[in-house]
């Protein structure tokens, strides 16, 4: 029980960032994207605020031997890079560009967002879903 | 509220705020705290284990900023496109993108970068370049957006 009222303050409060920084303007996004028209720096700062808190989190997780309720630390990553990653990356970039959503404020967007965010939330879910597939063929194309 | 401060400061005040959100969920449950995660282990099912953490996580990512809403005496203007063929286009590509690199903004960028992965870092070199890009074609080339 713990745990599940720990996630939902930690969702709470990275809505309430999400919220607080501007991210629910989808311009702000894609004004930080685009380096040749208006650049918009806002986004930086949030990025580089967000890193902050989490290079003190790893240190202490480094020191500590189990999560304060339970479980274990999740493991190093796979160091390798693999193609998925890179193709992946590529296409999460180009639809972040053409609408100015990422995963964490489309889904918060369900409290501002209006109808385009719902569409856009929508959408991204129908992609999660053809997503397993898609990767089974890229493998496939990949190992050929 | 950015009537007050520019916007560079609410953002360095919202990025910490998220930061700390994904601080949390490492320190006391032992998580990434990755969006695309969080909700693609629920779609694909892979994540059912621990789905009422992820639903609590999720559920406080809607609950809170609808609740401070009122707190703002302007509108939250998003400027979404109205054009919905784009928004469902964008949608797609970040649902299969973010699975495919198993990560997005907040995995990869917040949780990656900070922990000096390089997958985090590559994957977030990739997405921005994409990103810039996208918006280069579509809004300077194409003037769709």
């Amino acid at each position: 029980m713990q745990r599940v009222l720990l996630s939902a303050a930690s969702g709470g409060l990275f809505g309430a960032g999400l919220l607080v920084s501007g991210m629910t303007d989808t311009t702000k996004v894609q004004g930080w994207l685009d380096v040749f028209g208006a650049w918009d720096p806002t986004l930086a700062f949030v990025l580089g605020g967000a890193i902050l808190p989490m290079l003190v989190a790893w240190q202490i997780a480094n020191r500590r031997a189990a999560p304060a309720l339970g479980g274990t630390f999740p493991s190093r990553p796979d160091p390798r890079l693999g193609h998925n990653l890179v193709l992946g990356s590529v296409l999460f970039g180009a639809g972040w560009g053409l609408v100015g959503l990422c995963p964490g404020p489309a889904i918060a967007s369900i409290s501002w967002g209006g109808t385009g965010g719902i569409v856009f939330l929508i959408a991204m879910v129908a992609g999660m879903v053809a997503a397993p597939p898609i990767r089974a063929r890229v493998d496939r194309l990949a190992a050929a | 509220m950015s009537f007050i401060q520019p916007d560079w400061i609410w953002g360095l005040v919202g990025g910490l705020m998220i930061g700390s959100a994904a601080a949390l969920f490492l320190l006391f449950n032992g998580r990434i705290m990755g969006a695309s995660g969080i909700i693609g282990g629920l779609v694909d099912r892979s994540g059912l284990h621990d789905w009422a953490e992820r639903g609590a996580f999720l559920a406080g990512l809607v609950v809170v900023p609808a609740l401070m809403l009122p707190l703002y005496s302007v509108e939250v203007s998003t400027n979404i496109t109205s054009n919905l063929a784009v928004v469902i286009a964008g949608g797609l590509l970040v649902g299969i993108g973010t699975r495919l690199a198993n990560g997005c903004t907040s995995g990869h960028g917040v949780c990656g970068i900070s922990r000096f992965s390089l997958r985090g870092i590559v994957a977030t070199v990739f997405y921005l370049l994409a990103g810039g890009l996208s918006v280069v074609l579509f809004r300077h080339l194409l003037g769709v957006i």
